[in-house]
């Protein structure tokens, strides 16, 4: 077969399974997040907890839990860090060093999953399994439970209450995680994934060298790394290490491990607010959007434009023989899209304009369709900009499923949508403005601000993927861009939890002749422009010093 | 419990979530997949390990270097693609290249200078010297052409540094011949190390050089680990593994047709060629 129209078969192949999937997917998240029942090991769980399940919480309450969770997940990721030598399992590994501990607990905590360290050097099996894999379910499931805060928040009237985040939490883990990863686990370790305690060991090579082979418990991680969108890596090659993602079809089924639960989420909002065709808007938004980018880095990364890649053939540099160009370049669409990060091939390698995709899929702002929760709560925000921006052409006071938009709400959405441009530009900056930081870059010119640039963006978006040719274990580094992934993920969180909490305590709006319907292909056509020429003003100019320079000479 | 401060309950719920959690999560799933991994697919849940005569030689889906002890390649094995995981194909060091797709200058060694360590100064290649010291050297060993677009006849990037009375061959360090003798009626230089050319325009030129070694043989896989190479460098590859072996090149060709992955169900990925379990079906054939 050609391998374009494979290529093409792929991509369908993808599509075709989210089609089928999103709605019993998305029905059955509904039913865990709203269903009044508990099941005993959660009753046991609650007890553990010390907390009373039945119990509402306004927003302020709800977003304390989500703060107070991950703090303390956030020390504890760190100690156990610390402290790797002196726990079992550590095979041998040293204590993290410092910064490079706090920036890979800020970054597990936070969904980001940037790694700053190279797992198979740094992370004993412990930390890996009961440290960062941990993180990979919780911190994902806290992504889930702030989206269903939300989507109440629309839903809901004349109420201060959003639901409890505990709850949320667990049944987010227990009940939709947790089984979808094992039966994604076996799956995996099935196409050839590891998935053992053993200690590397060595083996002499059929040329007679040596070669360590490394054991762990590989595919229970890799699967909730792409499922939670996290990407972190048991290996530093990430994806594209062979007992990470073994065989060509290992690597479709963690493209649509990825993209599994952002799909399904808009199908839980539409059956919460009591209109799917309101979910239907928002799916077709993060359709648009997904497919745009798909074919573009796959048409940009076929075409291999740049000197290297037309020297070589192929954009094949950074690729693996079994993926060939085009399944990489869509798993590297999807692992920007949302915010996972993981990568089969590098995007440091790229083709100029390829790499410029995969940096504006993040600067997307990860909704496309973006993380678990995280993107359809990022995705809604989007929708409120549209219908305020849609309500001040005609001059009456917006309103989305029947809540008003007022200054209050408008507020809250203008800051989610500028924190993390400020983070991506101002992190940049900082970066640029040094000699000693621009010394972390490996390519010089125009790829080296690529480099700086990617980072933050990846880091305040908290995707994690990277351009990998930037050092980043320095000091500085580590600390700023944790600070980034940190604001980029608790302050959107806090503005979100804070609109929710406001539109829950309005009562509806009936429609009228001038509510501009938000179901129609009209609106989602608004929401796509509003995305792309917010996204095109915010970062154009940095874009053009960078990877528009190095393609369009 | 009821008397403390509620953002110090808050907390104590926070850390028995995380305990309880981690319990979950943590602990029973991962040790719950491990054991239903380990009964079911037992193989390949221990790393696809291949044997030899009763004693292991590497892993199915982990590539090897078929290199001697200075690095050469050894004539009657398959290659594998180049590696950027430590010193070539070391699980503990996994890595691409990350070098950029307009890496294309390299920073020659100076004669006689030394780094900080006290070792002499080997420069930096760029990313389309590597490209092209790799194509020569593999059209050399397979005795096909070796030349690509953009690469000088002695194997580097064919890149000039315009400046307004002269160009310079920037990749080729003097007393190199420079690859064309001018440029646009500007006398073309070799380049001189150590010398700063940073202020000229970079032209690179492409040449009229087609590629006959295939893409995967000169550039390096993402992991450093790829256990697989294409199916036009094996085949480019298949004469001299026959005439080293003295077996017939169907015998190969068939081997090589034997030990290739197709694409999963017709359309995932590229057809792949396994290099270790094709090298090991040389050495019983």
């Amino acid at each position: 077969m050609n391998p374009t129209l494979a290529g093409i078969l792929f991509i369908g192949a993808l599509i075709l399974a989210l089609a089928l999937v999103h709605r019993p997917l998305g029905d059955y998240m509904y039913r865990v997040y709203t269903s009044p029942r508990h099941l005993g090991v959660e009753r046991l769980m609650y007890r553990l907890l010390g907390v009373q399940p039945d119990t509402e919480q306004k927003w302020s309450v709800y977003a304390r839990g989500v703060l107070a969770f991950s703090a303390v997940s956030l020390l504890v990721l760190y100690g156990l860090q610390r402290l790797q030598d002196k726990l079992f399992l550590s095979v041998g590994m040293e204590p993290v060093t410092d910064h490079i501990a706090w920036n890979t607990a800020v970054s597990f905590v936070t969904n980001t999953n940037w790694q700053a360290y190279s797992g198979e050097s740094t992370m004993g099996y412990l930390v890996q399994m009961s440290g960062l894999a941990v993180q990979n379910f919780v911190s994902a499931a806290v992504g889930m439970a702030v989206a269903m805060a939300l989507v109440r928040g629309f839903a809901r009237k004349s109420t201060d209450q959003l639901g409890n985040f505990w709850v949320d939490l667990v049944r987010g883990t227990l009940r939709i995680l947790v089984p979808i990863a094992f039966v994604g686990a076996i799956v995996l370790v099935s196409g050839g994934l590891i998935q053992n305690f053993a200690d590397p060991h060595t083996v002499n090579t059929l040329a007679g060298a040596q070669q360590t082979i490394t054991g762990g418990p590989v595919a229970s991680q890799e699967v909730i790394k792409e499922l939670g969108t996290n990407g972190g890596g048991f290996y530093n090659a990430n994806s594209a290490h062979p007992f990470e993602n073994a065989t060509s079809w290992t690597n479709w089924v963690e493209i649509f491990l990825i993209l599994l639960i952002p799909f399904a989420m808009p199908r839980t909002f539409g059956k919460v607010v009591g209109d799917v065709r309101q979910g239907y808007a928002i799916v077709a938004v993060m359709g648009t959007l997904a497919l745009l980018s798909v074919v573009l880095t796959n048409t940009f990364e076929l075409a291999h434009n740049g000197t290297v890649p037309q020297a070589v053939g192929a954009a094949m540099e950074g690729k693996e023989a079994r993926f060939g160009i085009m399944n990489s370049a869509t798993f590297g669409a999807a692992t920007t899209l949302t915010s996972t990060g993981a990568v089969n091939s590098f995007h440091d390698s790229y083709t100029a304009l390829g790499g410029m995709m995969t940096m504006f899929n993040m600067m997307l702002g990860e909704v496309a369709p973006g993380g678990v929760g995280a993107g359809l709560y990022g995705m809604l925000m989007l929708a409120v900009i549209t219908v305020f921006v849609a309500g001040l052409m005609v001059g009456r006071t917006p309103e989305y499923l029947g809540k008003k938009i007022g200054s209050r709400e408008i507020k809250f959405a203008a800051l989610y949508f500028l924190t993390t441009p400020i983070l991506v530009l101002v992190g940049t900056a900082l970066a640029m403005a040094s000699p000693e930081h621009r010394a972390s870059m490996l390519n010089t010119g125009p790829h080296g601000l690529s480099e700086v640039l990617y980072a933050f963006t990846s880091a305040s978006n908290n995707n994690g993927s990277a351009f990998g040719g930037l050092t980043v274990n320095t000091p500085w580094y580590d600390v700023a861009l944790g600070l980034a992934m940190l604001f980029g993920r608790f302050l959107p969180i806090i503005f979100v939890l804070g609109l929710a909490g406001s539109l829950a305590r309005q009562s509806p709006v009936p429609a009228s002749a001038g509510t501009l319907p938000t179901h129609r292909p009209q609106f989602v056509g608004m929401v796509v422009g509003v995305t792309v020429i917010l996204v095109a003003l915010t970062f154009l100019p940095a874009l053009a010093l960078g990877p528009l320079a190095e393609g369009l000479q | 419990m009821e008397r403390l401060p509620s953002w110090v309950r808050q907390h104590l719920a926070a850390l028995r979530a995380l305990l309880v959690l981690t319990l979950l999560t943590g602990a029973i799933y991962p040790l719950l997949v491990t054991g239903v991994a380990q009964a079911l697919f037992n193989g390949k849940a221990n790393g696809s390990i291949i044997e030899k005569d009763g004693k292991p030689v590497g892993s199915s889906l982990i590539g090897q270097s078929f290199t001697d002890a200075d690095g050469k390649p050894i004539a009657r094995y398959f290659q594998s693609r180049p590696s950027a995981a430590g010193d070539g194909y070391d699980p503990t060091s996994t890595s691409a290249s990350n070098l950029g797709p307009e890496d294309i200058i390299d920073t020659l060694p100076v004669p006689g200078a030394k780094d900080d360590e006290g070792n002499p100064d080997e420069g930096t290649q760029s990313l389309l010297t590597q490209v092209c010291t790799r194509s020569k050297a593999v059209g050399e060993l397979e005795g096909v052409s070796g030349a690509r677009p953009y690469c000088t006849a002695d194997g580097v990037g064919a890149v000039l540094k315009v400046f307004p009375d002269r160009a310079v061959s920037v990749n080729q360090a003097c007393p190199a011949t420079p690859f064309t003798p001018t440029y646009k009626g500007l006398p073309v230089e070799c380049g001189k190390p150590g010398e700063d050319y940073a202020a000229g325009r970079t032209v690179p030129i492409r040449g009229n050089a087609r590629a006959v070694v295939p893409a995967d043989a000169v550039t390096a896989s993402g992991s450093g680990l790829d256990p697989h190479i294409s199916v036009a460098y094996a085949e480019l590859q298949a004469p001299r593994i026959a005439r080293e072996r003295g077996l017939p090149i169907d015998r190969i060709r068939n081997l090589i047709n034997t030990n290739t992955t197709p694409r999963a169900l017709g359309f995932m990925g590229e057809p792949a060629v396994n290099v270790l379990q094709l090298n090991l079906a040389l050495d019983k054939a």
